[in-house]
């Protein structure tokens, strides 16, 4: 298997331990794992992205290719729409809809939504809300994550053993709010 | 056994694993995440490993030699620009030698994404006659650490590893060593005049170390980094080094038909270069950065051969690769399946809600306003991102610690008002003693230290002057009645405005210290807080 994603967002919005995960469960499956982040200057407010790419034969690029990526995961949607040319044919955008709006010229959401249609195979999804809906108003990411989870070509419960490994230290509440929020995003594939 | 790692954190594990003893660091993007890493290891800790920040790459540099004199395995890191600041010691360091293994770490940023420029460090290396690595993945990075160890204790020289962003800053699965290697003892075998640069010794030293470079070269033939690899297709043949030889073989996943040349171990093995020249129509070289080794192999192979590279512009001439650059250069074809979307606006990172460098320029503007031609000389940091819209309130940045000697050129040209704004770890980095130069003239700037606690643009590593500032400025030989400290909060706006104009109006050196914790640290810090409360 081999998937190359995109995760994105705005400095600040919590995309790596989205990749935290994803990169946890593919090192227990003995996955090739890349995954190039953005440090520095950019972390402040501006726009983020990591390359996630998983496969089970060796990986070269640490970067994907245009056309390559089969997922693009995004906390904000205009933020989704910033890396099109880099989604393949049969590419899934998996991303929040409530827009971040920390710029003047912020386009209008109707636009953005438009814009997101026309792509063959995208789930938009008001995660804020269903965060806040059903008591886990930390794990917004983790319902992002739960939508994706098809298109990541990775078994349900592979990426709740991820997430009960990652947030072990935390505790059973924290693991349990994301395990919850993971079968929220998982219902809006349907 | 397996772990999942950052380049940087590859290499900061390899550094633990072959025996290190210290590390000397300044924060600098894509490099900072080595020192962090050593800072939280057990192991390190364990070992009684320095991992402390440095104030400069320079005192950074200069510790790790004193390290390497006794014997001891030292690591210093640094971003490209930070080799400029140590390059004195750097370049002196071939000429010393080494005793305990030494390697310089310096990670590059073509394209810019977090620096001022995009230099390219291999040239230090060869300038300074020091050989030098260029991993190719996580696991090379890792591996390579050891080698270049032992390489630096056999030639007694240091070794100069070069990353760029992508190694530093992209994880991969990296197998490390079970058992780690002893550090070294604390000896005295090194030949004591090789440490004393008079130009006796050091003539003698130039001799040796320049005798060194052919041993130097053949090694880099041997190199088990330096792989030719035949292919079937002799119509061109390819030089790639470091993570462009990733981008390369991303392109061909069953195996390139073209003869390449990967090079990881400099200097460049030239009868390598050759071989491939002989065998080949036509050259081209992939390197991340500048045309380095192009330039060197236009030099070497037979008259006539052509070259393709950054300089004939089948690569661009600057910025970082990618596949896709890389794909057009080998003339494979690019598929873009959705057109870039042109409603997407472009958003430019900004100082974080609730910071005080905001108050401060805020406060700054609105005193400027009411005078003609001010000039706000501006440094290195997160308030550099005041150049940008609301505040537009700098005129310059050029490097660490410019923003005071600019402003007191300007003013010693005739500027006024003319304003230097500086972050207080850059601060003691390096304008410390560009302070001391306007104090003891006297020179008609005001220089305001926006001192957050930390070095935030980073990540919020520990900031060598904390606490000392007012001193520190006493020391220089200010005096208290042009030494101003203030709170930078929306509230206090009357009492910052009329204490800049105040020593604006001043027609000598005076500082001003705006204090309050960055907004990024203080969040951590409350987080940390109340998880211990939790606990309690």
């Amino acid at each position: 298997m081999k998937t190359d994603i995109i995760l994105c967002g705005v400095g600040g919005q919590g995309i790596l331990s989205i990749a935290t995960i994803i990169g946890e469960a593919a090192l227990k499956e003995n996955l090739y794992i890349k995954q190039a982040e953005v440090h520095g200057m950019s972390q402040r407010g501006g726009d983020v992205q990591s390359n996630l790419r998983i496969s089970s034969d060796p990986i070269r690029s640490d970067l994907i290719a245009l056309g390559g990526a089969d997922v693009i995961i995004s906390m904000e949607p205009m933020e989704a729409l910033r890396y099109l040319p880099y989604l393949n044919k049969n590419g899934w955008i998996i991303t929040s809809s409530a827009p971040y709006v920390n710029i003047p010229n912020y386009p209008d959401m109707e636009v953005v939504l438009n814009d997101l249609k026309k792509v063959d195979n995208v789930i938009i999804l008001d995660i804020e809300k269903a965060a806040k809906d059903n008591g886990v108003p930390r794990s917004a990411n983790v319902i992002l994550l739960g939508a994706a989870q098809k298109a990541l070509g990775i078994e349900y419960e592979k990426l709740e053993d991820a997430i009960r490994r990652v947030f072990g230290r935390k505790g059973d509440a924290v693991v349990d709010a994301n395990i919850k929020a993971l079968a929220i995003g998982r219902e809006a594939q349907k | 056994m397996k772990k999942l790692l950052l380049g940087d954190e590859a290499i900061a594990q390899g550094a633990i694993d072959a025996g290190l003893s210290g590390v000397y660091a300044y924060p600098g993007t894509p490099s900072t995440e080595i020192t962090e890493y050593i800072q939280e290891s057990p192991l390190a800790k364990e070992r009684g490993i320095h991992s402390r920040w440095s104030t400069n790459e320079k005192t950074a540099m200069e510790a790790a030699l004193g390290m390497s004199y006794m014997g001891k395995r030292a690591l210093v890191c640094m971003k490209h620009v930070g080799l400029n600041v140590c390059a004195d010691p750097f370049v002196n360091s071939a000429m010393t030698g080494t005793n305990g293994g030494i390697i310089v770490l310096v990670a590059d940023d073509p394209s810019m994404h977090s620096s001022q420029d995009e230099q390219d460090s291999r040239f230090y290396g060869k300038f300074a006659m020091i050989p030098t690595f260029e991993p190719s993945s996580q696991q090379e990075a890792y591996d390579m650490v050891a080698e270049a160890y032992e390489l630096s204790e056999r030639m007694k020289l240091p070794v100069l590893m070069r990353v760029t962003t992508r190694m530093a800053h992209s994880r991969a699965v990296v197998e490390i060593k079970d058992e780690p290697r002893q550090q070294n003892e604390l000896n005295y075998n090194s030949v004591a005049a090789n440490w004393v640069l008079l130009p006796a010794n050091a003539r003698r030293r130039n001799d040796e170390v320049t005798a060194q470079q052919p041993v130097l070269e053949q090694m880099a033939v041997e190199s088990k980094y330096n792989q030719y690899v035949d292919g079937p297709d002799h119509s061109l043949g390819i030089v790639a080094s470091g993570i462009a030889y990733n981008y390369l073989m991303e392109c061909y996943p069953n195996g390139c038909a073209y003869p390449v040349l990967k090079v990881s171990q400099y200097p460049l093995p030239k009868k390598l270069v050759c071989q491939l020249a002989e065998a080949c129509d036509e050259l081209l070289i992939i390197e991340e950065g500048q045309p380095f080794i192009e330039d060197m192999v236009r030099g070497v192979i037979p008259f006539g051969k052509n070259v393709k590279g950054r300089l004939s512009g089948e690569l661009p001439r600057t910025g970082e690769l990618n596949p896709d650059l890389v794909k057009r250069a080998l003339g494979l074809p690019v598929e873009v399946n959705y057109e870039k979307c042109e409603d997407v606006a472009p958003r430019p990172p900004m100082l974080c809600q609730g910071c005080g460098h905001r108050d401060v320029y805020t406060a700054l503007n609105e005193v400027l306003r009411e005078y003609d031609n001010p000039r706000v000389f501006g440094d290195i940091g997160c308030y550099t991102l005041g150049f940008l819209p609301p505040y537009k309130a700098i005129h310059s940045c050029v490097d660490m610690g410019a923003s005071i000697t600019m402003a007191k050129g300007a003013a010693d040209a005739g500027q006024w008002p003319s304003v230097a704004i500086i972050g207080d770890s850059t601060f003691t980095h390096s304008g410390m003693t560009g302070l001391l130069d306007a104090i003891n003239e006297n020179a008609d700037i005001t220089v305001i230290i926006s001192d957050n606690l930390t070095t935030a643009m980073t990540g919020g590593q520990d900031s060598a002057g904390t606490n000392k500032f007012e001193a520190i400025c006493r020391g220089l030989g200010m005096t208290d009645e042009h030494l101003k400290v203030v709170v930078p909060l929306p509230k206090n706006m009357p009492e910052i405005t009329q204490i800049l104009r105040d020593e604006i109006n001043y027609h000598g050196t005076s500082v001003i210290i705006p204090r309050r914790e960055c907004m990024q640290t203080l969040q951590r810090h409350l987080k940390q807080k109340k998880a211990k409360e939790n606990k309690a």
